[in-house]
């Protein structure tokens, strides 16, 4: 075969490889889905978090406006320490409430974060103080059979 | 004594297996030493390139899209008992991203290239066009070996790319246009689930590797085949058997390495 035609040929399967990678990393993996580049900082506190992991989303009223970037234990207070990047688009008054929240019933967890009403805004690096942890099945139960074994019996004598 | 022999026998076979695998590894280090002249006369290695790439589109298209679909269909069937069809977009992608794009890829460039290649050289080997080459003083590894070898290893992780990508056109086929599973959870579910740098990127890392596995297999045993028509044939047929055995070893260990532990 002529050597043009063979590079005719080899481009072809060389570009059509590169943008199937491409289309790849684009369409199906979420390299275009979230630009991290204009974000800030900020942390929370939470007593249990659950199996929130990181690179897990954050949402304020279903929109995607973050994702969790560390998750560590913090030693002085025994809380889970977690740190989430926040799109520099969306400002959170100072008082806003962040909870860890699971998408369905068997579905991931994320951190839905409900606005406050203070009129200063976050700033990079600064902590949301009002958290509420993540619901855990065991815990559950334990406090309803609790409050089952406080009730008086109705049979009574 | 029949169990002197027995032992004997064993020892045979593992100190040949041990001196073969010695020998490959010797084989693939000179390979990697002569090739910077293949890479000066580029289009030594487009030729290759067209004969194992190009040549290798069309199984992987299709197969590519028939396991895609399959995919869809089968992956629909388990996740309706669960009332969660619309995991089925992160099913497919995953189940190709990680696994079967890579190894089927793989496994059919194996079959396809890599068999091509192992008779092509024996044969030249049968009918001393090597030993002509080394009389003047051409290097056949350099002239011969290391263009092919790179041109396998470029375009194994690009077939595997184009397998994934049309697979996953397959199982949307399936799933979103036949079935009726809503566009819109397919593509967010795939696109929030998938990883780039965790999912893609150790896909083509994966699929890299068995490039390199299979292109040196298939190129020793290539050069190492006895130059008989007999010779030829078992090599070609070994070539196939063990690179098909080292891939899917390969693949456990990676994925023990990229995705256990976690």
């Amino acid at each position: 075969m002529e050597r043009s035609t063979i590079d005719f040929w080899v481009g072809i399967f060389v570009v059509g490889g590169i943008a199937a990678l491409v289309m790849l990393a684009m369409k199906v993996g979420n390299l275009g889905t979230y630009n991290v580049a204009d974000t800030y900082q900020v942390h929370a506190y939470f007593s249990n978090i659950g199996g929130l992991k990181p690179k897990a989303s954050i949402k304020s009223a279903g929109v995607l406006v973050g994702r969790v970037t560390e998750i560590t234990l913090d030693t002085t207070r025994y809380e889970a320490k977690v740190v989430m990047n926040l799109d520099k688009r969306y400002q959170f008054p100072k008082d806003t409430f962040a909870n860890i929240l699971t998408s369905g019933l068997l579905g991931e967890q994320y951190i839905g974060l409900m606005p406050g009403g203070d009129d200063q805004m976050l700033t990079n690096g600064e902590q949301l103080k009002k958290t509420q942890s993540a619901m855990v099945l065991e815990d559950l139960i334990g406090k309803f059979l609790y409050s089952k074994a406080e009730e008086p019996t109705k049979q009574g004598k | 004594m029949p169990v002197a022999k027995t032992i004997k026998g064993i020892g045979n076979r593992v100190i040949n297996a041990v001196w073969r695998i010695g020998m490959a590894t010797r084989f693939f280090f000179l390979t990697l030493l002569y090739s910077g002249s293949s890479f000066r006369r580029f289009h030594l290695i487009i030729k290759e390139l067209f004969s194992t790439g190009v040549m290798s589109l069309i199984i992987i298209i299709v197969a590519g899209l028939f396991v895609g679909m399959v995919l869809g269909l089968q992956g629909y069937e388990t996740l309706k008992r669960y009332g969660s069809e619309s995991a089925l977009g992160v099913m497919v992608a995953l189940g190709l991203v990680r696994e079967l794009g890579p190894v089927v890829a793989a496994l059919l460039f194996a079959s396809r290239a890599g068999s091509a290649m192992t008779a092509e050289i024996g044969l030249m080997k049968a009918t001393e066009q090597i030993s002509a080459m080394e009389m003047m003083a051409v290097n056949p590894i350099a002239r011969i070996i290391a263009p092919r070898f790179w041109a396998g290893v470029i375009s194994m992780p690009l077939l595997a790319a184009l397998f994934s990508a049309v697979g996953i056109f397959g199982g949307y086929f399936v799933g979103v246009v036949q079935i009726g599973v809503d566009e819109g959870s397919f593509w967010s579910q795939m696109q929030a689930a998938v990883d780039f740098r965790e999912d893609i990127l150790n896909g083509v890392i994966k699929s890299l590797v068995f490039g390199v596995a299979v292109t040196v297999i298939a190129l020793y045993e290539g050069y190492d085949a006895p130059p008989t028509a007999e010779g030829v044939s078992g090599a070609t047929t070994r070539t196939v058997v063990t690179s098909s055995l080292v891939i899917l070893m390969l693949d456990f260990v990676l994925t023990a390495m990229m995705f256990g532990g976690k």
